[in-house]
Parts: C-alpha cells; structure tokens; sequence
C-alpha cells in the first residue's frame, strides 16, 4: 500500500498509469466496439475524420476503418511488447547472473557474446533475422527479443557484481549454502527491482521497432499494426496526411506511457533519490 | 583570551518528516583566538552540522532557524550570499572528512589549491605557482613539485590530507573547522596528521574547531571541548578539567567507553591449539588483457598462527597489512595458494567445494558492516536459522533455535519477525553474532565486528562476545585496526604489516614491551595514549 | 602515446566480438532458404538445368563444405572482399562506398545535434530541476523519446515541404540544378536539416536525460561541498567542477549509442529518400540480396568499433584516472 502512495506522489507517473490503462482499455474492447476484421473494407476510401460519423477516424486508401485499425492495433502493440520484452528480459536475467556471479572466464565469454550484439545496429540485425526467418508475427517478436536482451543483461550482471561482494553474500557461503540457491534465492531477488524497471524502457524499444518494420512493410501484413497503417498513409502524405498521423500518436502515447510508468516505479522504489 | 567565533543559541531545523523536529537547539559554543576547540559526539549528535551551519552549507531543506554566528562583528546567520562567499576559505576555511571524494579528481592538486588564490585575490599565476609550492611544503608533502602536478588518485590517503589542510590554509583563515578530519585514515597516518594540524595551528595562530568522536584525539590535542548529544551541547570546558572530571551522565558514559590501553590480567587459557594456521600465502594478479596493468599484489606473505582452545587471538594492522584477506583465507572465502589452515584433523585450505559446505558449521564468520552484512529482504529470524536449515533441519525447529539465539545476544525472542533495516547498528551485529552462533561452531572468526558502531555500543558488543566465549567455550579470533578494541577482548594478539606477522604475543606482553619496530609506531601512534594510563 | 596505446589495446579486445558476429553472421546466412545463386536463377525467371547451376555453385564457392566456407569467407573479409551484389552487378563494396558519404553525413550531424542540444538542456534542467524549466525541458525529452522517428519524419515533411514549402521533401540535393561549390553546399544542408532533426531528436532525448541525471548526481559529490567551503559560486562552480565530471556517462554513451544511431538511419534514410548505407540495407532486405546486406552488416561493426576507440580516446584526454590505468 505504501508502494502506491510513493508513486502517486509523481503526477507524471499516475497520468502515464491512466493512458497505459486506457491503451489497454482499448485493446480489451477493441472486439466490443469493432467486431469486424479490422482489415476488411468498411466504406469509401479516403474519408476524413469526423466526415462520417460511422468513422471516427475516417477510413484509409483502401477503405478500412481506421479506429478498427487503431483498436485492433493496440492489442498488437501491447502483445508485441509484453511477449518480447519477456523473452529479452528472462534471456538478458540469465546471462546476466551467470556472468555477473561467477565472473573469471565464463564472464569474459558471455561478455563477448554480449558485445557482439551491443556492437551491431539492433535494427539491421533485426533486418537480418527478418529477410532469413521470414515476417510472421511471431517470428518478428521472437526477433525483437533476441535484439534486445544485451542491455538488461548488462544490468544484471552489474548488479551481480556490486551484489557478490556484499557482506550478506559471503555470509550465505559461509553457512555452507550452494550456488545455485545462493544466486536465486539471495542475490536474485535484490538485483531485480533495477531490471523491472529497465523492463519498460525494453518494451517501449519494442513498439518501436516493429512499429518501424511495419512501416518499412516487412512487419506481418496480415496483421493491423499501427506501424502498417503509417506506412500506408505514406503514399497519401500530401492530402491525407491523417493517415499516417492518428497511428503516430497512438504510438507516442502508449511508448510515452509505459516510460512514465516506468520511471514511476524506478522513483516508487527509490524514494530517497526522488526528493532533489 | 578573546572569542574570534561566537555561536549563541543556535538552532537547526530539519524537514518535516525527520526522526526529531530539530538538528540543533540552543547551541552556544565559543572559539577563541589560537586554540582548538574539540566537538565531541556520535553520530546523529548534530556536531558535522554546526560545522555546516556556520559556513551556511547546510543541505537542503534544512535551515537555521534561531540564533547568531558571530564573526568578525558580522552574524552569519544573516549575512548575504555574497557576503558569505567571501568569507568562505579566506576568513573561515575547512577541511573534510574523506580527502579522496572531496578533491575533484579531474584536476591536478595545484590547479584546486591555486583555486583558493584565484578566487579571493588578483595575484597572477606564476605567484600563485610559487605560493602552492610553499604551501606544500609547509604541509610536508614529499616531493612538492610532484605533488603540484599529480592528480588525487595519485596520491595516498594521508598526501590528499595534507593537500587539503594546504589548500584550507592557503589564505591564513582566523578559524579553521576540520571535520572528522584523521577519521578515514590509518591509525599511524592519523598521529601525523594530528601533529600536522597542531603543528600549523600553533605558527600561524588560526583558532581550530575540531569535530571528532573519538575521545582519545581529544586528550590528545584539545585544548578545550564541548560534548554534544542529540543535538544538545551538554557539556563545555577546559579539556584537562572535563576529561579527569567530567560532569554531565552522558560525558561520563563517553569518558568510560575509551577502553585504556593496559591489558587487563591474563585469563587462564588451554595449551591445546584447537586452529593451526600454517605457512599461508595468497597472493592476487591482476592482469588485463594484452598484459596491461599486470600488478602483483601479495597480501599474505607466509602466515603462521595458532589459536589456542577456548582464547581470543587478536590480528591487528592498518588498511593493507593482509589482515582482512587472512580472515577470508582462514574461512575459504578465498582459497590460499599456499599453507594450510587445520581446524583438528581438517585442512580446510585444501578442501573441495562440496567438503567446505559439509564442515561449514565448525567455523563461522561474524562482518563488518551491519548493513551489508544481512540481506535486507530476509526476516531476522529467517536469516539465524537460515544456516541450520541449509544443514538439513527442519524449518519449525530452525526457528525455535533462532529465538533462543535472540534471546542469548540479548536481543527480543519476539523480534524475529522484523526485517533488518528496523534494528539499529548495534542490535543487527548481535544478530550477525546469533547467524554465527547458530550452527555452533567451534571456532569464530569476527572480522571488525564493531568498528562500523559507536564507542558506546562498541563496548556493549565485546562484552556480549565475551560472555559468549565464557558460555559456550568458543575460540575467536578478533581482527581489527583499533588497538583499544583488541585489549578489551584478546589474549594473544598478533600485528600484522605489508601482509606479514611482524609480531605476536601474549597481548600484555606486546603492549607494554613492543619488540618490533612498527609495534612500538603503532602504539605510539594511538591517540591519547597517555590520557587513559592516568584513569584507574 | 599511452592514451593511443590504451585505446587500441581496447581496440583488440573487441576483436573477439568482431569475430563472433561474423561467424554468427555466417551461420545464419546458412540458414537462409535458398543462396545466392537461387537468387540469381529467380531473377533470371527461373528453372535452368541443372548443369548451369552446378557450374554456377562452383563459380561462387558454394559447392564445398560449410567450414571451408566459412574460411573462405573471413579470409575474404581481412583483405575487405566483401562479395558482389547480385542486384546491383558491381562488387558489393563498391555500392557501399557509394553510399557511405551520406550515411556519415547524417550521423555527423545527427550527432553533433544531439550532444549539443542534450548538453545545454541538460544543464538548464538540472540548475533549474523541479521548477518549471525542468518540468518543460523533462516533459519534452520524453516526448520525442516516445515518437516513432519515422513518424516525425513524416509529419515533418507535411510541415515544412508540403505546408510551409521551406525546405525539399527528399533527396540528397537538387539534381539537375547544376550547382557548384557553395550553393552546392548549401543546397546539401538544406536536403539535411529534415532528416538530421529527425534521427537526433530521439538521441536528443536521451542525452538530455542523462545529462541532467548526470549532472544532478555530480552535485550531491562531496568536491562541490569543498568548492561552495572554498567561496566559489554557483555559475563557476558549474562550469570549473561539475561539467567536466558530468560529461563522462555522456562521452561514453556516444560509444554505446553507435550501434543505434546506425540502426536508426535506415528508416530516416528511406522517408527522406537519402542514398545512405540505411537505405541501401532495406533495399538489400526486398530485394533478397544478402550478400549486400551482409556487407553491410561488417561495415557497420567496424564503424561502430570505430567510433568507440575515438570515444575511448576522447574519455582518457578528460579522466585522467584512465590514463593511469585502473586504479
């Protein structure tokens, strides 16, 4: 309780929590308001917002509703995020406690692994994984996690680090305790908390980069992403420009809300470096 | 003699939401013109912030809010920004606690303490050049010439000091403050520093204001002394009179805790070794890759101890003499590349991994520091019988086990249930003390178990360790950096340096008749020595 | 001279990692259906005997066995043989240099914005933290954080090409315009005001942050207690102490953002129509032409290594600490 007290001191983080609620308010009910196939063709093409007011945001060039798209699009984004956050972040803990806890040569070698995806351009690799494995859906977050796993690694293992050498560490070996119990059950629940946060800024990364294969049309066509709507709405720039536009804000506001969120729960849990 | 700096009834406000309404409340305090002034207390007794208050360097949201810092005619209290800036290192200067975080390291030690120069006056650089220079000498910094050039992280400890009391009294301030100034430093660098200080203050005539909690660097170099408790200036006077005759209960409990440095007489001790420390080595390399920063590092040279059945064995030495890495090699915290540490017919130098885990309970750790040393999401009780539980016992009866621990540290059975973080310094060693005690060793090795706990809580601590040794027949082995410490508590005691045993002995023996050189440096460096041998 | 031989002994060290991407890079080449010479037949519209193909595999080096040709492979790639392009029918290191110049350009420049920028808000955000300069200057980090770029691109070409009419909607320069010398120059920079913004706004953000964070942490450390107790104000106090120490995380975020800026030029290369190494990747991408892509691929690691020896050399030049070696 005293945890929702400490983030509701910040009024960002609690405006960032209600548009995160609303994004997935909207995801939740997007078959309720919408339970057509968001991608089937609901009226002239081209029509814009507010014109008809069957379509609150008007319909695109090929006539789709684009509020179905926004929607339906939500649940993409917000899928998209969580399943490949995850992975990036349970591969990242991994390697990161490994590393971090047992230093010497397995670190040096994990490290390496490390830095050899940190020195790649994230999206051209993803550019890679996509030409070879294909666009599919799950192909595509599959992708998107293995991309980002690197930084929480790093951020485990720092935490690893600093933690090892701490009093309570040596203690638990000298009681006799094992590895394997000592790196979970001890370590593992103090490096966590610095992780969770990092989590948020993994998954607004994650939005990102899809939402910009969608765009570049190699995200999965068959799907209705934000990022393909913009993409779309770009061969109708000059007139229509409300297109690509309305997806683009929706972007902003779900990135920008999970940042916030995210930056609440680093200061909720940090309240003594909150008052500068 | 005149008072150059007058404090009258000066108070502090603390934001709201602070454990007490007022830092400080109703402190008057009086320098006079070449002396020094001791302000003695512990932590949280408001003594770091009258040091802040009277440079208006108070951190934020904390504020003077009654009373009058006389200086020179002018009220500090309300004095201008601009006015306090120049007051700042040219009228009053001070001096910090740790010198390696309050010299910025990005720049050469020349370039700051020319700062002061270039702030207050218009000389041109080649005189402020030379003035540093002298400066440097003054303070007797080998090599000043190097000295000017190098960098913080260039120097040791006691060189930065002397770098900083350089650069506090570059201007010739009427008062200089020190806080905690010999704190963070090695017992014989201290005694230097001390000098240093004493030394310099009596040329130039600067009245010195010196926060401290140790009451030995009081009878060493006070020449009067104010006792501050919670914010309270509770007693002032001449030091001679306060320290023979002290009036106020809590001076008095300050005065007692200062062990003297007479070993108290021998206890009858077994002649049975129950731990043999034979011939042990560790030495680290560090080494990049390529070669790069290949540094050599031999932290214990070819150790040998004996630690008799049911006696306390004192290793003492200053940061860097090993004796830290040796309590971690005796406890296979770090494996030895040499020696052997036999615990009866076990040597655990050479034990495998899962052996070490099988005989962990026969030798148990007490640490340092009372924060780090629990891990702050575990209950209390959770982390005494953690221990037994690994070894296989139920978790009914492990807990039952930690409740009676609790009670045998002294501390409430009820309290198990409590995270660490609601227990004070003191009360989290003693539960430190009860994780060790838990598994029932034979042996503990307690690696400066008090020296992170104030002087009045350090004694209750030892105390509690010798009743339990009474109790339950344990060896220990005490290391610490603090000479007082070990006689309280150690038979034997062994001084370490540079990674080497330069001496040991029965602890009466050595501390009355040092026979190694750095034996004798080291007692003569304690502060106020003499002042503890006149108390009966 | 110790500084460069720090540098580059960090230099070596990233070696290994060089190596395990291109090895890594091999290995999912092989997992991609069809080669190259299936490429090739594609484009050539298909089927042709069996005979032609063989001799084809033979020509490439595809016929002998996976080691081999992973050997074949990093030898071709020490001496900067990276290929040729299918697509293109020119060596692929050829179409690379091609491209190069302008993805150098928008990253310069991006990057020379993004600094700058981050540097000075950063710095009024954190004299001025929880007042309303702050919040604003905060509040505005966040949000081009959180704007896809290609999206700002975009509405940013609706603005200010199609609206406003102040600057081109693409392109590197006005082809057919026959400028020289400082028109032509100033031609260039307008075609880069657009996408510059684009690409630093995001890098913007996230410089400003940490500089602010930065600079916030550095005024808690106990020298700027000892500068305030020597009588020094604030303004020196920020410009003679705390500047300097605060820019270091920055310095060595330049290094650890390389590899992102890079990344992020491909899809501000594609709304701008910039004939950049980005572009380059995506056509590449449509067109299946992985040998370019892997070319790619090489290039940009040694670029992004590249740009971290510099940045190590820059951080040993202002932390001294460094130089020395660790202490």
């Amino acid at each position: 309780m005293r945890f929702f007290r400490n983030y509701s001191r910040s009024p960002a983080a609690v405006v960032g929590l209600l548009l995160l609620l609303v994004v997935i308010g909207m995801a939740a009910t997007a078959d309720w308001f919408f339970p057509q196939d968001p991608l089937n063709l609901a009226g002239r093409p081209l029509q814009w917002p507010g014109a008809n007011p069957r379509f609150w945001f008007g319909t695109d060039n090929s006539g789709r509703d684009i509020a179905a798209q926004i929607f339906h699009g939500a649940r993409i984004s917000l899928l998209i995020g969580l399943v490949a956050t995850s992975i990036a972040v349970t591969v990242g803990i991994v390697i990161g406690a490994i590393a971090g806890f047992y230093g010497g040569w397995v670190d040096d070698v994990l490290m390496r692994v490390t830095e050899a995806f940190q020195t790649l351009p994230n999206f051209l690799l993803l550019l890679v994984f996509v030409s070879i494995f294909g666009s599919e859906l799950l192909t595509v977050v599959v992708a998107i996690g293995a991309v980002s796993w690197p930084a929480p690694a790093r951020l485990t293992r720092a935490e690893f680090l600093s933690l090892r050498s701490r009093e309570f560490v040596e203690a638990c070996r000298t009681l006799g305790m094992r590895d394997r119990q000592i790196i979970f059950r001890e370590i593992l629940p103090n490096a966590l908390p610095p992780v969770i946060v990092y989590a948020s800024v993994v998954m607004a990364v994650a939005i990102l980069l899809e939402s910009a294969l969608a765009f570049l049309r190699l995200s999965d066509p068959n799907v209705a992403s934000w990022g393909n709507l913009i993409g779309l709405g770009r061969d109708v720039l000059r007139t229509q420009w409300y297109v690509s536009a309305i997806p683009g804000v929706a972007i902003l506001l779900t990135v920008l809300a999970v940042s916030l969120v995210g930056q609440g729960l680093n200061d909720a849990l940090n309240p003594r470096l909150k008052g500068r | 003699m005149s008072a150059i700096l007058t404090i009258e009834a000066l108070g502090v406000a603390l934001p709201p939401g602070a454990d007490r309404p007022h830092a400080l409340h109703d402190v008057t305090l009086e320098l006079r013109a070449g002396e020094i002034l001791c302000v003695v207390g512990e932590s949280g007794s408001g003594k770091s912030m009258t040091a802040s208050a009277i440079l208006r360097l108070l951190p934020p949201g904390v504020a003077i809010d009654g009373g009058r810092i006389m200086f020179e005619g002018q009220d500090l209290a309300r004095a201008s920004d601009a006015e306090m800036r120049a007051i700042r290192g040219a009228g009053i200067a001070m001096i910090f606690q740790e010198p390696m975080t309050a010299l910025n390291p990005l720049r050469s030690i020349g370039d700051q303490i020319g700062e002061m120069f270039a702030i207050h006056t218009d000389l041109d650089r080649a005189t402020i050049e030379t003035r540093v220079l002298a400066l440097l000498e003054d303070v007797r910094i080998p090599d000043p010439r190097l000295a000017y050039r190098a960098y913080p992280h260039e120097l040791s400890g006691g060189q930065r000091q002397r770098a900083m009391i350089a650069m506090a009294l570059a201007l010739s301030p009427r008062v200089l403050i020190a806080d905690e100034p010999t704190t963070a430093l090695d017992v014989t660098t201290q005694a230097q520093i001390l000098a240093l200080i004493r030394d310099l203050q009596q040329r130039l005539g600067t009245a010195v204001l010196f926060i401290t909690h140790d009451f030995g660097v009081v009878a060493e170099i006070a020449d009067r002394v104010a006792v501050m408790q919670h914010g309270l200036v509770v007693e002032q006077g001449n030091a001679l009179d306060v320290l023979s005759a002290p009036q106020h209960d809590y001076t008095k409990a300050l005065i007692a805790a200062v062990p003297p440095l007479t070993a108290p007489r021998p206890r009858a001790i077994s002649d049975t070794a129950i731990l043999r420390i034979e011939n042990v080595s560790k030495t680290y390399r560090t080494g990049g890759f390529f070669g790069r920063n290949r540094r050599v590092t031999r932290a214990v040279r070819d150790v040998s101890l004996t630690l008799p059945k049911g006696g306390t064995l004192g290793i003492v030495g200053e940061s860097g003499s090993g004796k830290s890495t040796l309590a971690r090699c005796i406890m296979r915290l770090v494996k030895p590349e040499a020696g052997a540490v036999r615990l009866g017919e076990i040597d655990f130098a050479t034990l495998t991994p899962a052996q070490l885990r099988a005989s962990a309970q026969r030798m148990q750790m007490v640490f340092q520091d009372p924060y780090g040393s629990l891990n702050p999401r575990r209950r209390s009780g959770e982390l005494v019988a953690q221990g037994p539980m690994v070894h296989g016992m139920p978790r009914e009866q492990a807990m039952a086990r930690a409740r009676e621990l609790f009670a045998l540290v002294g501390l409430d059975p009820a309290a198990t249930d409590r995270y660490p973080h609601e227990f004070s310094g003191g009360q989290r060693q003693r539960i430190g003390i009860a994780r060790a005690l838990a598994l029932e060793p034979e042996v503990l090795v307690a690696d400066e178990p008090v020296s992170a706990l104030d002087v009045s809580v350090q004694a209750q601590v030892l105390k509690l360790l010798a009743e339990l040794r009474e109790r339950l027949g344990l060896s220990i082995i005490l290391i610490t950096h603090d000479l007082r410490v070990a006689v309280q508590v150690c038979d034997l005691v062994a001084v370490m340096k540079d990674g080497e045993v330069v001496e040991h002995g029965p602890i009466g023996r050595v501390f009355e008749a040092p026979e190694h050189e750095y034996t004798r440096a080291l007692l003569a460096s304690v502060p106020g020595r003499g002042f503890a041998a006149g108390r009966g | 001279m110790r500084v460069l031989a720090l540098a580059g002994r960090r230099l070596a060290a990233s070696l290994p990692s060089l190596l395990i991407i291109l090895v890594g890079m091999f290995l999912l080449l092989q997992l991609a259906p069809g080669d190259t010479v299936d490429a090739l037949i594609a484009q050539m519209g298909g089927g042709g005997d069996a005979a032609v193909v063989a001799e084809l595999r033979a020509f490439y080096g595809l016929d002998i066995s996976v080691a081999a040709q992973l050997g074949n492979y990093l030898w071709r790639l020490v001496r900067l043989d990276l290929g040729f392009s299918a697509i293109y029918g020119k060596p692929v290191s050829t179409v690379i240099m091609e491209r190069l110049p302008a993805t150098l350009l928008l990253m310069s420049a991006s990057l020379s914005f993004a600094f700058f920028f981050g540097l000075l808000f950063g710095v009024i955000a954190a004299r001025r933290v929880n007042r309303w300069p702050d919040t604003v200057i905060s509040t505005l980090g966040l949000v081009f954080y959180a704007t896809p770029s290609f999206w700002f691109g975009l509405m940013a070409i609706v603005l200010f090409s199609v609206h406003l009419q102040w600057l081109p909607a693409g392109g590197m320069e006005s082809i057919g315009a026959g400028l020289t010398g400082f028109a032509r120059l100033a031609d260039i920079a307008s075609h880069f005001v657009l996408p510059t913004l684009t690409l630093g706004l995001i890098f913007l953000a996230i410089y400003l942050r940490i500089m602010r964070a930065s600079m916030l942490e550095v005024l808690t450390l106990d020298f700027v207690r000892t500068a305030r107790a020597k009588g020094l104000d604030e303004t020196r106090i920020i410009t003679r102490h705390v500047l300097r120490n605060a820019m270091l995380p920055m310095v060595t975020l330049i290094g650890l953002q390389a590899g992102t800026m890079l990344g992020g030029s491909v899809v501000v290369e594609s709304v701008f129509s910039l004939p950049g190494l980005g572009r380059l990747a995506y056509e590449a991408v449509v067109q299946r032409d992985l040998n370019t892509l892997l070319g790619i691929v090489f290039i940009s690691a040694l670029l992004v290594i590249l740009v971290n020896f510099l940045v190590d050399l820059v951080y040993a030049q202002l932390d001294p600490r460094i130089a020395k070696g660790d202490g």
